[in-house]
């Protein structure tokens, strides 16, 4: 979810704690294989019918669609015209230099945000979770960020980065850092710092909030322990609270990490949508409605649904392993 | 010797709160502060506008449909949650309440669609809505955005409807209630602050959505707020208008930020429902 941030996509357990959940806590009223849970077992299905035919229309059909249509020469003028050519929308994809540096982009961007959003994150969790005044008031500030729209805070920072009037050329100017003001959304490496920079400021509350969450589940014993044999807070944090939160620590990331491969609001807005310049997602809608070619950016949207499928594979496995350690 | 030690620490944790806080609220403050300021002024950088222009204000409801952009907004995401929870209620009645064959690997599925990156579907989906004839139309937008709030709600409430005492439908049962009249007599009441919580963040991801809605929307009274924003031009073309945009901003994001406030704690436990626990 634009993203959210981007968006607020929901946030879950590992799969296998969720089966193990699902055999243990559920209440079973009538005893199994009475006429009673027979009847019981119909209405679920109907219960659940109306939610499965949207989500059927809305996410299974569209998507099967869309892997059709990267194997056509699809036109967005006149869509009923679409005739199968194969796989050579794969290959133009895979032979286009613009997709490929769209790939790294978005590669380098999700790695640098998420790297920087945990080491923030995590900082601020480890200040959120002293008792201090003013901790209700930092907690909600942080909140803020989260919560506005994606396009808005890309815009704030863009006026913020404007290369004549903002105040961010301003303020280094001031202090020596830079000679003369800087082109960031013209310049292809600056564009992208700032586009992290934007991307960290915006998802690193929610980093933090899930990494506070976790730290506040630690018991409060072992700490006491530490202070007692006299070691020092950083050795503390490092050989005590580190290993204790580096399950919630990796699903929150493996999240980040597959909310950022599909980023497209900033990159749209940020930078001047040259060619050098593209994450992926702005690379398949770009190729589907502004050259009108569906086929080719549906080719292109398959490519980053099939990378992000396997990253979730990859979280699954991630998931299981971490529940069994803490078996 | 200690004493300064502490003092010293007490200092710089002191400044890294401050800096934290600073950090995550400039920009906003900066958006404020650039809203109240016309023309020139805007190109000079100050702490507060020395003379406040509130015109910018006005502007943006007069120069831009930005009030129809908003009515937009509210319209799409309201009706997006509404549905959302209509359908999620039942469901996940079902998925925490009711023991049949092919639960578990139903309720993956559609954990699954959540991970969905929108852009997979979004030449199918384009198709769909002109096949629909919705093309331009908000009702578009909330078909389109049941994608990502659906999954969503469903798998939140399931997770708390699990959490309540089977005893609640239990004399429900005996009375030979039909699972319909359980659903929403029994649990439906007991759900509120799910649905408070489950409803202000699909609101939110629905409010912000950017990519559906540019591309499944053309003219300027059609726009929800991200997309107006997004799209917002000058008299000339290179000359973007600063103060409209960063006056647009401010307008959305008020409300935003007095939902967060409010709902604090609320939408921290939405947030980490689930996450943490595994």
């Amino acid at each position: 979810m634009v993203s959210v941030p981007g968006s607020a996509t929901p946030r879950r357990e590992p799969a296998s704690t969720e089966s193990q959940h699902l055999r243990e806590a559920v209440p079973s009223p009538p005893s199994r294989g009475s006429a009673l849970s027979r009847q019981r077992a119909r209405s679920a299905w109907l219960f659940l019918l109306p939610t499965l035919a949207v989500l059927a229309l809305v996410a299974g059909w569209p998507l099967l669609r869309t892997f059709w249509l990267s194997l056509t020469d699809a036109n967005i003028a006149e869509l009923e015209a679409a005739r199968f050519v194969g796989l050579d929308n794969f290959a133009m994809v895979l032979e286009d230099p613009i997709w490929w540096r769209s790939v790294w982009n978005t590669f380098s961007f999700a790695g640098i945000s998420v790297a920087l959003e945990t080491v923030l994150g995590m900082m601020i969790a480890l200040v959120l979770h002293q008792r201090f005044r003013g901790r209700g008031v930092m907690r909600a500030a942080i909140l803020v960020p989260w919560a506005i729209p994606t396009v808005v805070s890309a815009k704030m920072w863009g006026w913020m980065f404007h290369d004549q009037f903002g105040v961010i050329n301003e303020v280094l100017l001031h202090l020596g850092v830079i000679e003369e003001r800087l082109a960031w959304a013209a310049d292809a490496e600056l564009s992208m710092a700032a586009i992290i920079a934007v991307d960290v400021w915006k998802t690193t509350p929610f980093m933090a909030l899930l990494l506070l969450a976790a730290l506040q589940m630690l018991p409060e014993d072992i700490y006491e322990a530490a202070k007692l044999d006299g070691a020092h807070p950083v050795r503390v944090f490092f050989q005590v609270t580190l290993p204790l939160i580096r399950g919630p620590l990796l699903v929150a990331v493996i999240f980040r990490v597959l909310d950022a491969l599909r980023v497209f609001d900033l990159f749209y807005i940020l930078t001047s949508s040259s060619e050098e310049s593209l994450s992926m997602a702005v690379y398949a809608r770009q190729q589907m409605f502004e050259f009108g070619d569906l086929g080719l950016g549906a080719a292109a949207a398959s490519l980053l649904f099939a990378l992000i499928a396997l990253f979730t594979v990859v979280y699954l496995a991630l998931g299981r392993v971490t529940v069994e350690e803490a078996a | 010797m200690t004493q300064v030690r502490r003092w010293l620490g007490r200092g710089g944790f002191g400044l890294l709160v401050a800096l934290i806080t600073l950090y995550t609220l400039f920009p906003f403050y900066w958006a404020v502060v650039s809203s109240l300021k016309q023309g020139s002024a805007l190109f000079s950088v100050e702490a507060w506008p020395s003379e406040p222009a509130w015109e910018n204000y006005a502007l943006v409801f007069t120069e831009q449909p930005f009030g129809r952009n908003l009515l937009n907004s509210v319209a799409v995401a309201a009706s997006t949650v509404l549905v959302s929870l209509f359908l999620a209620v039942t469901a996940s009645f079902a998925m925490a309440r009711i023991r049949f064959r092919g639960r578990t690997p139903l309720l993956l599925m559609i954990l699954a669609v959540s991970m969905f990156p929108q852009i997979a579907v979004l030449s199918g989906m384009y198709e769909l809505i002109r096949a629909l004839g919705l093309y331009n139309t908000l009702p578009a937008l909330t078909l389109s955005y049941l994608i990502f709030t659906l999954p969503f709600t469903v798998w939140v409430l399931t997770t708390f409807m699990r959490e309540l005492p089977k005893e609640l439908e239990e004399a429900a049962v005996v009375d030979g209630a039909s699972p319909w009249i359980i659903c929403w007599q029994v649990f439906f009441p007991l759900l509120k602050p799910a649905l408070v919580t489950t409803g202000l963040l699909a609101f939110i991801a629905a409010w912000n959505e950017f990519l559906f809605a540019l591309t499944f929307t053309m003219t300027h009274e059609a726009r929800t707020v991200p997309v107006a924003i997004a799209l917002m031009s000058g008299s000339s073309e290179h000359e973007l208008p600063w103060g409209l945009i960063m006056a647009a901003s401010v307008i959305v994001t008020v409300p935003l930020i007095v939902l967060v406030l409010v709902f604090q704690r609320r939408i921290v436990s939405g947030l980490t429902a689930g996450a943490v626990k595994g």
